[in-house]
């Protein structure tokens, strides 16, 4: 009986995934047979691909695809009350209040913030249920951010043809990218890890860009969609941008983990946070995959700049700092993977590389000039 | 081992001085900086250009060769380990393994049974039956981890190599040896000796080139230190054409120039557009699109005296160019044209930047050599709802400019303001101004001697503006009168310029006797204030731009990089050995099945972590099920 109910169980499960799967190819192929004029071959090849990555994602994490589908069928919605024109999301009541890209992103960041501080309630009241709910505030904070994204890119094109681009390439987008990214690979490890104590932690790095999200919102009124300059007109910026972000994201993660993995080994919360071992391999897992994709984003800016500057490698502050990020991880982990180190000495590096970290994402822009200045504060 | 790590540590480092100082500045601004000793000493342990200084070059040198003896030091430990299975494991040593499993057994055990498990659970497998009737198996999995490591190492080093094929050792070698030598002079490239020129068959460059529209080169030139060397190129290339196109805002949203390229090879040129991001690459030189500046624009100019109507004048000029006047003893020297300002009228609030026209940079040099630069617009812009002229000064290029703002008349023409600035100056204008005034405040006490004395002191005032506006006025004040009455009299001084001036403006306006409107009220006040800025303008005249013939230079970079593909390659390596590294996990697995019944099970891993013990944990129940 329970075998077999178990069998119809993962029957629906191979019904869902192919569902999923039907839904992203049909959404690329309409795109292809809509807008194939506006794209070159590199882009087909970019959107094929995202459909690969997206399916792969959506297969090996369930949770990854329930969002994942939301997001699509909410931002289509949104899409179809446009209606093509771009004051509608002052009109239409249910873009001005819930999905047009700005109201999304703020109830993305109201949401960010609420999970903070249930994490913290439910981490120091040891309350299982205010865990679910602030994970699930999390999912639902991602799930507007990524229809805060997806409607700001149609809304870019409402703007002008010429103006539309993919939303990452200011500050503003970026650090919702970041938050994104960030908060999906927590949720990822909190349910790998059956553990939602850490996101009172990792909640604080994730908080802390919406801080900066707000502020640039609200004093600085620099979240308007802005044309592209030209060196950052290139599909290349749909690969490097997301992985380089995949990596930072890791490596915020890593550290926040670190945080409480040091907090816990000075005999506080020790009791409320899970043990040191799984701490310590969460740290390790996420610095290797930020690792990875930080590599590959790195060898792919250098590709781009190939093309776009003139070389692959030209000494530019930017690049300069990537290179430090990834030779301070790479260190970490020829001590850790090697060596065999362990404690809370990788976990202290974990963290000072958040800051070196922050500094080649955001220092660079604010006190050093160069090539990469499309971030400016 | 340690070596390689203090060498990355202090290659960290150095990387991060070159990005706090910027690197390959003109030395000017080192010397400005630091100062001659310090600018000295910096130079000389490469600190302008530290990833082409020679001590970091060797760092890089060094690494890589201690890289490559840690491949080849462990490559074959690695690869032995890849290929052996280890199978002369007695049972003791099998019990010594810190993850071991000993199940006592009385039953035969179903070896093809565990065999078709383990083939299941992706292992490779060996078999070996011993003397004494036990069965050994041996089994492993992703041991190309180990591979992982032979290709991060490789990886490294061919990306360092390729990147040291593309650097300047080759040149740094022969400057060494005295075979070449960095050009400082500004000279013509045919004039540049042989010493600073690199031939034809230079294997990697970075070089730039400027081509005005129309014209054509064969060299481009290698910025280096505080001079160049020229690069020969094996074709000629002529720029046709270079477009900027603009998005709406008036932000630039692409630069293209439209090559021809003629290669002596070839029987015909090559066309070709090439823009950002989109560069072209002939005989292994790829072009790229980098910059833009002007070509040579040419400019035609009138020149409104601001001080002697009568020494207008029209004069032609051209980018880069000087013309001398000889009269005033100044020099015009024009530097650069800009069709397109997208500016921010206004500070900080959602005004969308707008396109404000042309404008040109100017130097004034007076014969002493000293120069003011001037920056000009075109045509009038919207300032708090009035329109202006605006021209720019400043006296050194670390300045913020001092903008003049002249009021555009209601046609958007600077005329208004130019008669009556003559007028100002208009002596009889003056006079006749003055009696005017005089006659209709006396007219009530009929006081002849008051009344003239009021005239007269009307008249001075009013030169005295002509001679240097509001300034000079304060400067009489400060100068004349008493300080408690100092207040007093510079109100009734405004007021009496307020009305003299309206009335001048009146008069040539042909508008005698009328009430004027605000708009005229506030243009007077503006044409007031601009008359009086005039005179910290440092030149006599206003620069007005009639007309230009627009003529644009492209700004080209001509790399060749005989590397690239080597660093290519070696980031695949690393990627891929990264990879496995990372999420392959070695396990190796010894069973051994005793003929007298019982199993040992020892599992190993060259890394014990979480995910280990799980693997052994999961190993051991399957084990135990196939068994039981």
């Amino acid at each position: 009986m329970f075998n077999k109910l178990f069998k119809s169980s993962k029957a629906t499960f191979q019904t869902f995934n192919v569902l999923y799967l039907v839904l992203l190819l049909g959404g690329a192929l309409y795109a292809l047979k809509k807008f194939h004029n506006y794209m070159d071959i590199y882009e087909e090849v970019i959107l094929f691909g995202s459909v690969g990555f997206f399916s792969w994602l959506g297969w090996s994490w369930n949770h990854f695809k329930k969002i994942m589908i939301l997001v699509f069928v909410t931002s289509l919605c949104a899409i179809q009350l446009y209606q093509g024109a771009l004051n509608n999301n002052e009109q239409v009541f249910l873009l001005k209040y819930l999905i047009s890209s700005q109201s999304a992103i703020m109830w993305m960041n109201v949401f960010f913030v609420l999970s903070l501080l249930l994490y913290w309630l439910g981490l120091l009241k040891e309350n299982n249920l205010i865990d679910d709910i602030a994970s699930s505030f999390t999912s639902v904070a991602v799930l507007f951010g990524f229809i805060g994204l997806l409607v700001r890119w149609y809304e870019s094109y409402l703007i002008g043809l010429d103006v539309g681009h993919i939303p990452i390439s200011n500050l503003y987008e970026v650090f919702i990218l970041f938050c994104l990214i960030t908060s999906l690979l927590y949720l990822f490890y909190e349910e790998k890890f059956n553990t939602k104590k850490l996101g009172a932690f990792v909640l604080i790095v994730i908080n802390a860009a919406v801080g900066f999200i707000l502020w640039y919102t609200f004093d600085r009124h620099a979240d308007g969609v802005q044309p592209l300059v030209p060196a950052l007109q290139s599909y290349w910026m749909k690969i490097h941008v997301p992985a380089n972000f995949i990596g930072y994201g890791s490596f915020s993660l890593a550290a926040m983990v670190s945080v409480a993995y040091l907090i816990s080994s000075k005999k506080i919360l020790t009791s409320y946070l899970p043990k040191s071992a799984v701490l310590d391999d969460l740290i390790y897992k996420s610095i290797a995959i930020g690792f990875i994709f930080f590599t590959i984003a790195t060898i792919l800016g250098a590709i781009w700049a190939a093309e776009a500057w003139g070389g692959y490698w030209s000494w530019d502050p930017k690049e300069t700092w990537a290179l430090i990020v990834w030779l301070n991880y790479a260190a970490w982990l020829h001590y850790r993977i090697v060596k065999g180190l362990r404690g809370s000495i990788l976990a202290w590096w974990a963290l000072i590389g958040l800051v070196v970290t922050t500094f080649a994402f955001l220092g660079v822009n604010m006190f050093l000039s160069g090539l990469h200045s499309y971030g400016q504060l | 081992m340690s070596f390689a790590v203090s060498m990355l540590v202090f290659l960290g480092i150095a990387s991060i001085i070159g990005t706090i100082l910027k690197q390959n500045e003109p030395y000017e601004n080192y010397i400005i900086k630091f100062g001659q000793f310090w600018f000295g000493f910096f130079e000389k342990i490469g600190l302008y250009d530290v990833y082409h200084s020679i001590w970091f070059l060797t760092i890089l040198l060094f690494l890589v060769l201690s890289t490559t003896l840690c491949i080849i030091k462990n490559t074959p430990t690695i690869l032995k380990d890849f290929l052996v299975f280890k199978d002369s494991l007695e049972e003791k040593s099998l019990l010594s393994f810190s993850h071991h499993l000993v199940i006592k057994n009385k039953k035969s055990v179903n070896t093809s049974k565990i065999l078709y498990y383990l083939k299941e659970a992706k292992f490779k497998i060996k078999e070996k039956s011993k003397e004494n009737g036990d069965v050994l198996i041996i089994a492993k999995k992703g041991n190309y981890q180990r591979l992982g490591y032979i290709l991060t190492h490789i990886g490294v080093v061919v990306i360092c190599l390729g990147g040291l094929l593309d650097g300047n050792l080759i040149f740094k070698a022969q400057e060494i040896f005295g075979y070449k030598k960095i050009e400082t002079l500004d000279l013509p490239a045919s004039k540049v000796p042989e010493v600073s020129r690199l031939g034809i068959s230079n294997t990697s460059f970075r070089a730039n080139m400027t081509l005005a529209e129309g014209s054509s080169d064969n060299v481009a030139f290698v910025r280096m230190k505080d001079g160049y060397l020229v690069q020969d190129l094996p074709f000629k290339i002529t720029l046709k054409d270079f477009r900027i196109n603009h998005y709406s805002t008036g932000m630039p949203k692409s630069f293209e120039s439209d090559l021809i390229i003629s290669d002596p090879e070839l029987s015909q040129d090559i066309t070709k557009t090439i823009s950002v991001n989109h560069p072209f690459t002939y005989k292994g030189i790829a072009i790229y699109q980098s910059d833009f500046q002007d070509g040579g624009t040419r400019l035609n100019i009138k020149l409104r005296s601001l001080l002697n109507p009568g020494n207008s004048q029209k004069i032609e000029g051209k980018i880069f160019d000087k013309v001398k006047l000889d009269k005033d003893q100044i020099t015009y020297e024009f530097n650069d044209f800009k069709k397109f300002n997208v500016l921010h009228l206004k500070e900080g609030e959602k005004e969308k930047p707008r396109n404000v026209g042309p404008s040109v940079t100017y130097k004034v040099r007076n014969n002493a050599g000293q120069a003011r630069e001037y920056l000009t617009y075109q045509y009038a812009m919207p300032i708090d709802g009035r329109s202006f002229f605006i021209s720019g000064m400043r006296e050194t290029p670390q300045e913020e400019f001092k903008y003049l703002k002249i009021p555009a008349d209601a046609k958007g023409s600077i005329e208004e303001f130019m008669l009556f600035k003559d007028a100002l100056q208009n002596k009889t204008l003056i006079e006749a101004v003055a009696k005017k005034m005089a006659n209709q405040s006396a007219s009530e006490d009929k006081n002849n001697e008051v009344k003239e004395s009021f005239e007269k002191s009307v008249i001075k005032l009013m030169i005295l503006f002509a001679q240097g506006g509001f300034s000079k006025i304060a400067e009489n004040v400060d100068k004349n009168i008493p300080d408690n009455e100092k207040q007093k009299a510079v109100q009734t001084y405004l007021k009496i310029i307020d009305i003299a001036s309206s009335e001048i403006y009146k008069d040539r306006l042909n508008l005698p006797n009328k009430e004027l409107n605000q708009s005229r009220i506030i243009f007077i006040q503006d044409a007031l204030n601009a008359y009086s800025d005039m005179f910290f303008y440092g030149v006599p005249y206003y620069f007005e731009l009639i007309s230009y013939e627009q003529k644009e230079a492209s700004g080209l970079q001509l790399t060749k990089s005989p590397g690239q593909f080597w660093v290519y390659l070696g980031s695949l390596s690393l990627v891929l050995g990264i990879f496995s590294m990372i999420y392959l996990h070695e396990r190796k697995l010894w069973l051994l099945i005793k003929a007298k019944g019982g199993v040992i099970l020892a599992l190993s891993s060259n890394r014990k972590n979480i995910d280990f013990e799980n693997d052994f944990r999961k190993l051991i129940q399957e084990i135990k099920k196939i068994i039981h």
